[in-house]
Order: structure tokens, then sequence, then C-alpha cells
């Protein structure tokens, strides 16, 4: 029997990398994603060797949306799962100075991703199966001054994963909408993290696996960030907006 | 962050890299007093600096797999567990291995590991066939035997101290089973664990546990025990059909640091005698798989932790073979006499070392550990110089306390590894706390 594939979009994050290897494990195929994808060969034989599993690598630049029809044309193969690692964050203290950089944030987390999705969605609604996973992040519950930037553009995605899962909930293609906490990445290498609060990329990883397997639309990395994005958002305004976090 | 080797001790405050590509590296070896760090599985200082302790926990990726010759091709951060784990179902094996399987490759080659076998089979370094090394200058140099060969042989047993190490190819062994024929030899003193050391120098694989709380005649009591790799005739009647399938076990995990008394003399004589009268009365042949013959401690998790808070340091030297006895009489009488109970105590016959700086020589290893105390401390450096006296040397993996004095009087080849490592200016870039103890 022909394995199932798997097309990872941003392929190159410690996230997507990790759940490449968890896929893989498991004996899906996969279709890695990126930007400059040949630097991906080293991944390639590592991946093929250790799973047994066949990897093709593809082209992908998320900002140019005019090429994410292409982009799917020319995939070997409509994958049965899509996973989209794609994301950005930058400094919200330089991206709130500057515009364009903020714009930049906004496209790579919100406009990028969601176009490319989308374009999944219908294929997958053609075919009536799939599962597209959204790897949005727990800043888009709630706008803070130390990251909306990089936060209304994931609150954008999750928005657009939950109404993307409503449109196809009885069209046999499921929605997955991921919100990691602090998981301990290259983006977040340079913050002071909170050790019990953040996650590792595998942890992700399992996670992402797990909703995929039990059909679960919404999933916290970890389960603790539901409480606290529980209490950060009932906060009253009027007392958010004299607290900086 | 606080940052240790396997024994933990000593404990840096270091700053730690980790670098994902090579461009990430050269801009980290500007700040100087770099030093790779693998797993963090030697024992002492070898992979802290505190200022630029480099992890190569990102350079993991297997490379290539040639499945007519066995030659790997690997990053450096590769930990040895995920090749076992990879290839051994294909049926290959590495053809050295130390006794715990979460080391990198790039750590086996830095510290030149050695296993049950080097009386036959040598070291790690004989199975390398290449390296890619960031010198200090911040190019990439591929060095192998016959090209940069000076580079090679200092980098293979040189303690990362000519460079990071970022990939290397070398070669795994074809295996017909997974599993390990052993026989266990009981020894009723140090001259007869020699004897028999002496008369199964054929056997693949030889090793004792060694008593080191016994005195007089039963003065290095130990179990000799023998392997080879079984072949499929050999296996238990489930394995014969499936002969490379490894069955699965489970791992514990020591929960906490114990108690820094819980292991003392008493307890540990305790059960060096449960243990020696266990494996004295079991069948002299047994089949044992391949984890559990060569990484029983893997099997818990933290192992480390066994003994306390102040962590522990593990003694390994080694005297040639003309002063095995009576070099390993001195050394085991003082422990003895100590009452200091080393838990795990391994003796080992080496054969000769071919590399420039590797720990082996033709003779007898001795590997104790101690709990970390003024009184241990002191036991270890009795120790060096009983070592010294019989023309014997230190494995720098497991050390982390040696003066620099008692290094440079035994190893007569630091010298001109200091002079290599001057002339190439790795003096300048790359150096852990351990080279800066002993000077190199």
């Amino acid at each position: 029997m022909k394995k199932p594939v798997v097309l990872i979009l941003g392929a190159k994050s410690d996230i997507a990398l990790a759940v490449a290897h968890f896929f893989a494990k498991k004996g899906y195929d996969l279709q890695l994603a990126a930007r400059s994808c040949s630097n991906l060969e080293p991944n390639k034989s590592d991946l093929e060797l250790r799973y047994k599993i066949c990897v093709t690598l593809h082209e992908f630049e998320c900002l140019d949306i005019i090429s994410h029809e292409r982009f799917a044309d020319n995939l070997p193969m409509l994958p049965s799962i899509v996973v989209c690692a794609v994301g950005y964050m930058g400094d919200q203290s330089i991206n709130e100075k500057k515009n364009e950089l903020a714009v930049n944030v906004f496209r790579s987390n919100f406009e990028g991703p969601a176009s490319i999705i989308g374009i999944f969605a219908n294929r997958f609604e053609h075919r009536g199966s799939g599962v597209l996973v959204g790897i949005s992040s727990v800043a888009g519950e709630r706008g803070r001054a130390s990251n909306y930037i990089y936060g209304s553009a994931k609150a954008g995605l999750s928005a657009y994963l939950s109404g993307l899962r409503n449109r196809l909930g009885n069209k046999g293609v499921h929605v997955v909408t991921v919100l990691p906490g602090f998981v301990e990445t290259k983006m977040t290498q340079d913050l002071k993290l909170i050790p019990k609060l953040t996650a590792q990329p595998e942890d992700v990883a399992r996670y992402i696996y797990k909703a995929v397997k039990k059909k679960r639309d919404v999933v916290y990395v970890k389960g603790i960030w539901l409480f606290i994005m529980l209490v950060i958002r009932n906060i009253p305004e009027k007392v958010f907006k004299k607290i900086y976090i | 962050m606080n940052l240790s080797g396997w024994g933990r001790y000593p404990i840096l405050d270091a700053q730690v890299k980790n670098p994902r590509s090579e461009q990430e590296i050269f801009d980290f070896l500007a700040k100087g007093n770099a030093i790779a760090r693998g797993n963090g599985r030697s024992y002492g200082d070898s992979s802290l600096s505190e200022s630029n302790t480099i992890s190569m926990k990102y350079f993991d990726r297997i490379l290539s797999f040639n499945r007519e010759t066995g030659q790997l091709v690997v990053e450096a951060g590769v930990i040895l567990s995920d090749l076992i784990e990879t290839f051994l179902p294909s049926g290959w094996f590495p053809y050295v291995t130390p006794g715990t399987k979460y080391v990198t490759v790039g750590g086996m080659i830095a510290a030149d590991v050695h296993g049950k076998n080097h009386h036959k089979d040598g070291s790690f370094g004989r199975y390398v066939e290449w390296i890619d090394i960031v010198v200090a200058s911040g190019e990439v140099k591929r060095c192998s035997r016959t090209e940069n060969s000076e580079l090679f042989e200092w980098t293979i047993g040189g303690m990362g101290l000519t460079g990071i190490i970022l990939r290397a190819a070398i070669r795994f062994r074809p295996i017909k089973s997974a599993w390990i024929v052993q026989k266990t030899i009981a020894a009723q003193n140090i001259k007869q664990a020699i004897e028999i050391f002496e008369k199964s120098k054929d056997y693949t694989y030889s090793v004792a546990w060694i008593d080191c709380l016994k005195k007089g005649s039963g003065l290095g009591r130990s179990l000799v025990m023998l392997g080879e790799h079984a072949s499929t005739e050999e296996l238990p009647p489930n394995f014969v059909k499936r002969p490379l399938f490894s069955p699965l076990k489970r791992k514990v995990s020591v929960p906490f640091e114990f108690p820094n008394w819980v292991l003392n003399k008493f307890s540990v004589r305790f059960f060096n005698a449960i243990y020696f009268w266990y494996r004295k009365h079991q069948s002299k042949n047994q089949i044992v798989d391949w984890d559990s013959y060569f990484y029983p401690l893997d099997k818990l998790i933290n192992w480390n932790k066994i003994y306390g808070t102040k962590g522990f340091a593990q003694y390994q030297s080694v005297v040639p073979l003309t002063q095995a006895e009576s070099g390993l009489c001195e050394l085991l009488e003082t422990i003895s006499n100590s009452g200091s109970g080393s838990f795990l105590s391994v003796l080992k016959r080496f054969g000769p070392q071919d590399s420039r700086f590797s720990f082996p020589m033709e003779g007898y290893t001795l590997a104790l550990d101690f709990p970390i105390s003024n009184r241990n401390l002191n036991l270890m450096t009795e120790l060096d110089k009983i070592t010294m006296k019989h023309g014997g040397r230190f494995y720098l993996a497991k050390d982390a306390r040696l003066s620099k004095q008692d290094f440079l009087k035994s190893e007569k080849r630091a010298i001109d590894f200091i002079k290599y490592r001057k002339s190439g200016v790795a003096a300048d870039v790359y150096n852990s706390a351990q080279s800066e103890r002993l000077g190199l």
C-alpha cells in the first residue's frame, strides 16, 4: 500500500522539522516545502535513512501569493495532510516603529499562510478528504503590548482556520488549529522562557500528530496554556490596559 | 547556565551557544575559548568552556550510508543510539562502542573512545575515514589518513582542541544477530584475573568487574566477562527467525538525587558480595541482547544521580603491560585500605595504540568512580602518583581533577600537542576548562 503523504510548509523551522520526524517515524512520506529548499538536502537524507520513507523537497515562497496555485499544481501528488508551520515573529519594539516590518509580520503569519491553506482547502474539499493543520499561537488570543503585531496576525490566522473548519465540517476535511505557548526554538532563542511553561518542538509535533489522529479542533501546547489564556482573555480591558504584559 | 559533565562535578556557569548552521559556528568562534559539546557524556570538564561552549545538538543528521561497505557519513552531533536504532535492524553495529550509547559521534572521535574489544579492534578512531573540521582560522578542512593527516591524527583523541568536528565518515561492522554470547569466569584475585585476560585474547570482547574493597589474598577479586557476537544458531528459540530484532526494554529513571551517604563502604561491600556470588553461580554461557550487554547502565536514566548532590569523579588510568600486576596491586591496595568504595569498578586489557594523543596503551586499565569528597579527592591524587610511578597515563574524557603538574609529567606526548596547537593557533581559539586546568 502506498504511504500517506504529509506536506510541511515552512519546513526549515524547528517545529516543522520535529513534525517531519514524528510523521516519518509513523511511516508517512513527506513533502518538505521551504524557501531555498536545497538547504534541506541533509534533512532529506537523514529522514530517509532513519525511517525508510520518501522525502521530496519543494521550493516555496509564502509571501509570493501569486505562486501558490502553481506550487500546489507542481507537487508530485496532492498530500493527505498539510501542516503549515510558516511564521515569523521579529522584534515588537522595532516593528511597531517601522511600518514595513510590521506589514511583513502580518503577511508572514496571516496572509501567506491563509492563502496557501485556502488553496489546499479547496482541493481537499473537491477530493472529499484531507487534514489541514495551521500552527497559530496563543499570542493571537489577546493583543498584548509586548507582542501585538505578531499576535494580531496570528489572531487572523486562528479566525481563518476556525471559519474554514466550520465551512468544511461536513465535507470530509478536518482543520486543526495548533496554539503553542512558549516553544524552545530558534525564534525564541533570545527570549527568557519559563521552563515549566516551555515546550520542546518535539512536544508540538506529538500534539499535532495526536490532534490529526483524534480529529481535535483546537489544541494548546502545553495544556496549561488553555488556563493561562482563559485568564488573560477575561481580564477586563479597563484593567488590561493598565498592565504591561 | 549551570553546566557540567556526566559526573556533575565540576559545575560551571557557562555560556552555551546552539548554532544551527556552519556560519553561526564561525561567528561564535570569534569570541575565542570555544569548545564543542556533544551530549555532555564526558565525565569532567572536557566539554565545558565558561565563556563559549558550543553545543552541536542541531548538527545531528545522518547524511549517507553505504550498504556494501558499512560506511556512514554523519554530522558530529548524531547520537550513537540513533545510529544503532537505524542500522542494527539491517545488520550493522559500531566497531567500537563505549559503555553508553548516548554519546555523539563528535565526542567519540574527540575522546577516541574504546570498548571491551580494544585488545582486538583498537579504539573508535580506527574506524574513522575522514573528518570535516572547523579549524582556528574558521576554514572547514577535510582531513584523513592521506589528506591533512597531521590534523587528522591530532583530532582523534584531541579532546576537541584542534577544532570543531562538523561531519565524519565512519565504518560500522556487519553482524549476524543482535545478541552476544557471554561467558563469565570468576577470578579470586588480580593475578588470576590478568591470567584469564591473557589467555582470552582471542575473544572479541573482554572486561572484568572488580571488587575493589577486597583485601589480602582476595585483592582484586573479579568476574571476567568474555563475549562474542552470536551466530543465528545460538539464539534463543523465539529469535532464530528474526536475529536482528531487539526486545524492547523498560527504562527506569532515577527520580531524585540520592542522599550523599547512600553509597558507602558498607553498602558497596554488601552489593559486591551479593553480585559476585550471584554471577559466579549463574550458568557460564549466557546469551545476552546487545543493549544489556554493551549498555547496562543506560537502562537507568540519570544514573549519575545516585552519587548524590556533590557529584562524582570517574577515575581511569592505564598501566603498561610490564607493570600491570604490580601497578594494579598497588592501586587496589590503596583503594581497599582507604575504604572508599567505588561502586562501579572495571578492569580491561588494552592493545597497542596507533594514534598520537589517545589514551589507550598496551596494558591494563582500571576505571573507578568515587563520590566527590575531600577524602576521595585525596585518594585519587594518591592513585595518580601510583599510576605515574608505573609509567601509566590518564583518560581525559573521565578526568575532572588531575593537576597540571602530574598531567604533564605523565603525558610525554603533551609537549608535541601543545606545540601543534600553538602552530595552528588552535590554542587561542579552542580551549576547554580541562585544557586550561591541564595546561594543554
